[in-house]
């Protein structure tokens, strides 16, 4: 039995309260606002950053800086402010730590996408994710502890906090990121890829190397970068492992300092508004910039991905 | 007194996604409590129609519109508050939605976004509008539950009980049957025969049978034009005036 | 007279073997790097086990740091975690909810999302030097737990962004439009559909920044953690806004590197405490992830 609804009872109760409609705009425009507030820190890091450091910009031969091995900030007569070595330290150790880490990143992601299913699938994802957690000061700690003794005992190592401590550390810390990014990578590669290479007789590898790393070679270049990306940026880690040595290193068994751990390690000791102050912040522009152009370069590898 | 002004009144419509024109220029009418069924294949614009009626076509982010769609002489295009025309005019969209609340909640959604608190009033409309789409005795113990639970058919018969929870003066069904069994098909269109007696109804359909068994006037809508529109027994007889209207609907082409 | 097509030729022979050696690397691979994750652990809790106890968290460290416990590191990380999030998780979710829910797909947009990929993207010690200059000395708050907490909060912001906007965009579309054609305005939609249920998944993501936040050192070092602070032991109020304090991860630098004669055992327990706590709150999340979604509602 379907009751009736008399024709002249249209009620307009139906109308929202002032205050209702209200309190709704004023949540809009909050959200609004914190949309855009990605793009105010960004550019308030780069410029509250650059604020610190620039009455220094003026001053400084920008050539002899950039290329200068000669870092004497402290010196008493002969001040120099050459952050070459430092360039060297970070690149090296990046350099060195993504020799590890890109192959067995991409290797473990392979893995885990493509020949492991069900629970082992499972289990390998939370064990890269609880590596992805482990704080960077404990990373720093192992290496100054557990690395530190075992490169001196099994390498011909003089020293035991250097490059190549420092490189292992960062290698292990920047796995994480492009396991779980080439992952991404090759899971946006559609079946139908895989199952046509199956169905013309290629093992499973065959079809790795032959079909899906073609398919996924823009996420997992971004997989890469982005592993480089956090490698850059590390300081704890190499802070405490690389030892203190501001120069060029011959081997891998000299020790190093790198941008990041410089500014922390000498940050403390400076007065605010000092000229060594001033350079410290200079650093950190540097350092922004450059993650600021990997991070960039990318995401252009990935919105290649998603064009495709 | 007798209203003799149409509904709803299409003057040159016109949407184009981008550069594709995908109406070109519809003029037409509908008079008060009829059903107009519009036929026609796929891609022909009819679901574009629609969403001009309750302006959800303002989602698509470059869809351009001009013309005039007068529903009760005022032009919903060019209308600020699309809330309340939404609430004028319900859509039933082709697939059924259960919105993950419970029955009795996906029923009351609309009114209690309209501002209706009162505990008795919601009660009563959510029994009056599940009674209307005939899906009431099979619920009425169970209200609490999930809306996403119950089966297909009793998601578009849920889906029809949320259009009519906010008294809409037009009803637009879009191919309401395509996801959904016969029996059920035929239960709902028992309930359109009752709600005609008080709303304009659009019926978007592509089984041609359906628009016979329930349309007054039929619209056969092909490539965003309308090629004739016209008394059901017309349209359907041996001699309708274009005979393209002919050939579709003994499925000749479509 | 030809062989049947199914036996096993040389060639094939041969990309059975290349499969397997490819299995067995990739293998090697990845347990070259679970192996180093479950012998730190272990390294960790055998060095620093014998330490760790009741007692040893809730007690202040005495002697220079030498004895004693962790108490006034363990509740430093607390109140920067919990003011860090209490900032960023509502900017970053209302964030979010603009970019998945109100954004048009403009130049404007794009340059939103570009900007959050480069916050991920900050190095540390740049969020370090951004606190100093902006809270500490600009604003003028000075190097206290508030402008610490701030410089984290800036830091957890974009993963937050980024794990927010999975959860929304998880919701399926279909739900909105039912939605909208019911007269239910953008806000209303999101409020009584959208956000109720994607709060798994945004808490999932949340969740994780406890960790990563209680984890930091460098944005701290220069904003508000110091290597010593007395506080009153037994209160949880024993910080204010505006004093500087301790916290875990700075207790670790501080006795692995500026403490000298520390017992043995004492900078493991401290790694000890701060990993547990990490790897426990990580597990936390992940158990929350595969709760909520085992109760899915369609």
């Amino acid at each position: 039995m379907i009751a009736n609804q008399p024709d002249n009872l249209k009620r307009p109760r139906m109308a929202r309260s002032m205050t209702a409609i209200l309190g709704e705009r004023t949540i809009e425009l909050l959200i609004r606002l914190c949309g855009v507030s990605a793009i105010v820190f960004v550019f308030g890091i780069f410029l509250f950053v650059l604020r610190e450091g620039a009455p220094l910009i003026g001053k400084l031969d920008w050539s002899r800086v950039l290329f200068s091995q000669e870092w004497y900030p402290t010196s008493k007569g002969n001040v120099r402010y050459g952050v070459g070595a430092l360039i060297v330290g970070t690149l090296s150790v990046t350099g060195l730590a993504m020799l590890f880490a890109v192959p067995f990143g991409l290797g473990a992601a392979v893995f885990v996408s493509e020949f492991s299913t069900g629970k082992v699938k499972e289990t390998l994802k939370i064990v890269i994710e609880m590596l992805a957690a482990i704080p960077s000061i404990v990373w720093g700690f192992i290496g100054l502890t557990v690395m530190n003794r075992l490169i001196q005992e099994y390498l011909p190592a003089p020293v035991g906090l250097n490059l190549l401590n420092g490189a292992i550390l960062l290698a292990l810390m920047s796995v994480p990121i492009i396991v779980s990014i080439g992952e991404d990578a090759l899971k946006a590669v559609p079946d139908s890829y895989r199952e046509a290479a199956m169905a013309m007789g290629a093992t499973r590898w065959q079809a790795v190397y032959r079909v899906l790393f073609p398919a996924a070679r823009n996420g997992l270049l971004a997989a890469a970068l982005l592993g480089v990306g956090r490698a850059i940026g590390e300081t704890m880690a190499v802070l405490m492992a690389t030892g203190h040595a501001v120069n060029i290193p011959r081997s891998i068994f000299d020790p190093i300092r790198t941008l990041t751990a410089t500014i922390a390690a000498e940050l403390g000791e400076t007065a605010v508004g000092s000229d060594h102050y001033r350079m410290l912040f200079l650093i950190g522009v540097l350092l922004f910039s450059i993650t600021f152009v990997v991070n960039l370069l990318a995401d252009l590898a990935v919105r290649g991905v998603r064009k495709q | 007194m007798v209203n003799t002004e149409p509904k709803i009144s299409v003057e040159n419509l016109r949407l184009s996604y981008g550069h594709r024109e995908v109406l070109h220029g519809l003029s037409f009418s509908v008079a008060q409590k009829e059903i107009l069924g519009v036929i026609g294949p796929a891609q022909s614009g009819k679901t574009s129609l629609l969403r001009c009626l309750n302006r959800t076509i303002d989602f698509v982010s470059n869809a351009f519109l001009s013309g005039s769609v007068r529903i009760d002489g005022e032009d919903v295009l060019r209308t600020t508050d699309v809330h309340t025309l939404r609430r004028k005019v319900g859509m039933v969209s082709p697939l059924p939605v259960g919105l993950p609340l419970s029955i009795y909640d996906n029923v009351a959604f609309a009114p209690r976004c309209a501002g209706i608190k009162n505990k008795d009033e919601l009660d009563a409309r959510v029994e009056r509008c599940l009674r209307q789409a005939a899906l009431w005795d099979e619920v009425k113990d169970r209200l609490h539950t999930l809306g996403t639970k119950l089966s297909g058919g009793q998601q578009q018969r849920l889906t029809i009980a949320r259009a009519l929870s906010h008294d809409p003066e037009v009803l637009c069904l879009d191919e309401f049957s395509i996801a959904i069994d016969p029996v059920t098909t035929m239960r709902i269109e028992d309930v359109l025969k009752e709600l005609k007696s008080h709303m304009t109804i659009l019926l978007v359909t592509n089984l041609v049978q359906q628009a016979r068994r329930l349309a007054d006037r039929t619209m056969f809508l092909w490539n965003g034009e309308i090629v004739e529109l016209d008394r059901t027994e017309a349209i359907f007889s041996n001699q309708p005036r274009d005979k393209r209207t002919y050939d579709y609907i003994h499925g000749l082409f479509g | 007279m030809s062989a049947s097509p199914f036996t096993v030729t040389p060639l094939v022979r041969r990309n059975m073997r290349r499969e397997l050696a490819a299995r067995i690397v990739l293998g090697a691979m990845v347990a070259a790097m679970v192996l180093p994750l479950l012998a730190i652990i272990a390294y960790l809790a055998v060095k620093g086990a014998p330490l760790i106890s009741l007692k040893f968290l809730t007690t202040n460290p005495t002697h220079g740091m030498r004895e004693g416990g962790i108490w006034s590191a363990l509740l430093g990380t607390i109140y920067l975690v919990v003011i860090a999030l209490a900032v960023s998780a509502p900017i970053g979710v209302l964030c979010a909810v603009y970019l998945n829910e109100y954004a048009k797909d403009n130049w404007l947009t794009r340059i939103i999302n570009l900007a959050v990929v480069n916050l991920a993207g900050v190095p540390s010690i740049v969020h370090a030097l951004f606190g100093l200059g902006a809270f500490v000395l600009f604003a003028g708050i000075g190097r206290s737990i508030l402008a610490a907490s701030l410089t984290l909060a800036i830091m957890t912001l974009p993963v937050i962004i980024a794990s927010t906007k999975e959860a929304l965009a998880a919701v399926p579309m279909s739900f909105r439009e039912a939605c909208w054609n019911v007269g239910a305005s953008r806000w209303q939609t999101i409020w009584s559909i959208v956000l109720p249920n994607s709060l798994s998944g945004i808490l999932t993501g949340v969740i994780l920044q406890v960790s990563r936040t209680a984890g930091e050192t460098a944005p701290i070092m220069f904003t508000g953690a110091v290597f010593f602070k007395k506080i009153q032991s037994g209160t949880l109020f024993a910080y204010s806004l505006t004093d500087q304090c301790m916290a875990l991860s700075m207790h670790l630098y501080t006795v692995t590197t500026q403490v000298t004669n520390a017992p043995e055992p004492l900078p493991y327990a401290i790694a000890l405490v701060l990993l547990g706590a990490v790897l426990a709150v990580n597990a936390a999340s992940i158990a929350v992830r595969s709760c909520l979604r085992s109760r899915k509602k369609w």
